[in-house]
């Protein structure tokens, strides 16, 4: 079973993680953009992530044989700090970058005038860039949020197509599907959906434009979901080109629009204990 | 596989004769154009043209810039080093630019601009690029710093804690410009790698067969390199701009 977490903040997880996804099947990753957990104060502090997902992180990932593209923006959240609003000029020089697969994660938080500014600029930014976006859905008022989030694109430059709308649930689903959007499910421990769920909903509304991710990142989730959603699929009578279009096809199409995907990562062992990942030390 | 240790996102292309570091950028230009289909070496030969029109660094982008982050998706991963090199040498980027697109780059634009360095900067301002990817645990960008710029500008504790970096981290040798010349009765160096051997033994592990090369290189009664040796013959050629 091959497979692409389209959706997965790396930078928070350990190099066993990136072991044990390879050894799962895991061989392509996609990182956006996203808040740390602890809010930052200035434009330098994403200036140094950005850099981070262009450089360190593609590094670590290449090292498990897995390949690391990332999408970039300003998150919805600390959109409404002042403090932060600068690094939206600073964007597009990052977003010609090759690694750069989509403009994202973008969307609402507590849906604010603030962020309806971000939204619709970096919507913007996207099309000016050749760019699909990936919008993140909000946590709280998901419905609403929805809503609003899909009226935002349709009045943007860039066709619905191009837009991947994440963290969708039985409540969702179904305007997110008539939108034209592509679909993404973060597939989590206790919160979002879990593989039953979500094999549900496979069932229900077909794997075309669907996919699944782990959303993993610095709170309580498992960056091997997307391989147990691949098996409960399996087991409740998906054939394996099903899998293959929803964990593997479907991820390489939507961010192979961007013209930027390259998937041949040379797979390296560390042969002796002077790895500097493996190792940690140098 | 010629780098067992290393994560090159790419094969290394090719050979020393068109590495992008020691070719003259002539050289690598010719056997870059052989090797690119017909698209690639259009946008190319619009990259070189653009950056010759319009070199230095103007404003807060300069359209050679655009083309240096873009050459991989442009040209495919595997000649983005030598494109991205030509492109630098067409802009004929100095001190400040080559010191602004390493620091507005990602890694592969970092090691590019490394690779690129001796064709560009004739004295010792952009040791600071190099001495940032000697810090980093980045195998790719520690492979590209220790190329001919260092070699003729690395100051010696630095250098030397370059090749121990090297010995560290699994990059081979071989990268390294002028490492016989450099090593030849470094004493110092030794000294460094002989503690290294020592610790290495203690903690029960193998020592790199790259250690013993290097210190059988630092022995001053070993016959020195010949001046004009080929490695120095290479590195003329690479001062050609």
């Amino acid at each position: 079973m091959r497979i692409f977490d389209p959706h997965i903040h790396m930078t928070s997880r350990t190099t066993d993680d990136y072991r044990a996804m390879r050894a799962a099947g895991v061989r392509a990753v996609v990182e956006p953009a996203f808040w740390l957990g602890q809010p930052r104060t200035s434009p330098a502090s994403f200036f140094d992530y950005f850099d981070s997902l262009l450089g360190w992180e593609p590094f670590r990932a290449a090292q498990h044989g897995i390949a690391h593209h990332c999408t970039l923006a300003l998150n919805p959240k600390e959109a409404n700090d002042p403090r932060c609003l600068p690094v939206l000029d600073e964007l597009p020089r990052y977003l010609v970058k090759d690694q750069v697969v989509a403009v994202g994660e973008i969307g609402y938080d507590s849906m604010t005038p603030a962020e309806d500014t971000a939204l619709a600029a970096q919507l913007q930014l996207a099309a000016d860039h050749e760019l699909p976006a990936l919008v993140h859905t909000p946590h709280r008022d998901k419905l609403a949020g929805l809503r609003r989030t899909l009226d935002v694109v349709r009045e943007s430059a860039l066709v619905t197509d191009r837009v991947l709308v994440d963290h969708l649930n039985e409540t969702t689903v179904k305007e997110a599907k008539d939108s034209g959007c592509w679909l993404g499910f973060s597939v989590y421990p206790d919160t979002k959906m879990d593989e039953q769920r979500t094999v549900a909903i496979l069932r229900a509304y077909g794997t075309e434009q669907m996919l699944v991710n782990s959303a993993a990142d610095w709170g309580r989730s498992d960056p091997l979901k997307t391989r147990s959603v691949g098996e409960l699929m399996l087991a409740e009578g998906f054939t394996e080109d099903e899998v293959d279009r929803v964990l593997w096809r479907n991820p390489v199409a939507f961010y192979g629009t961007s013209g930027r995907l390259n998937l041949d990562v040379t797979v390296t062992e560390a042969t002796h204990e002077g790895n500097s990942v493996l190792r940690g030390g140098a | 596989m010629t780098h067992p240790h290393s994560a090159w996102d790419t094969p290394v292309a090719d050979l020393r004769g068109t590495s992008p570091a020691l070719a003259p950028p002539a050289d690598l230009h010719g056997h870059l154009m052989a090797r690119l289909g017909g698209a690639a070496r259009d946008w190319l030969d619009r990259a070189l043209d653009e950056a010759a029109a319009q070199p230095g660094i103007h404003g807060p982008v300069t359209v050679w810039e655009l083309r240096l982050a873009e050459a991989g998706r442009r040209c495919g991963p595997e000649h983005a080093d030598a494109a991205r090199v030509l492109i630098l040498h067409a802009a004929r980027a100095g001190t400040d630019a080559v010191t602004r697109v390493y620091f507005q780059g990602t890694a592969a634009e970092r090691r590019a601009v490394l690779y690129a360095l001796p064709h560009l900067v004739a004295g010792p301002d952009a040791l600071p690029l190099v001495e940032d990817a000697l810090r980093t645990n980045d195998t790719r960008l520690l492979a590209a710093a220790v190329g001919p710029y260092a070699a003729r500008h690395l100051a010696p504790h630095h250098w030397r804690h370059a090749v121990l970096k090297c010995l560290f981290t699994g990059v081979p040798v071989d990268e390294i410009t002028d490492l016989d010349r450099r090593a030849h009765a470094d004493v110092e160096l030794a000294r460094m790698l002989g503690d290294y051997a020592a610790e290495r033994t203690a903690a029960g592990r193998p020592v790199p067969e790259d250690l013993y090369r290097v210190l059988t290189l630092t022995d001053p009664t070993a016959t020195p390199p010949a001046p004009a040796a080929r490695q120095g013959a290479r590195d003329s050629d690479a001062k050609e701009s």
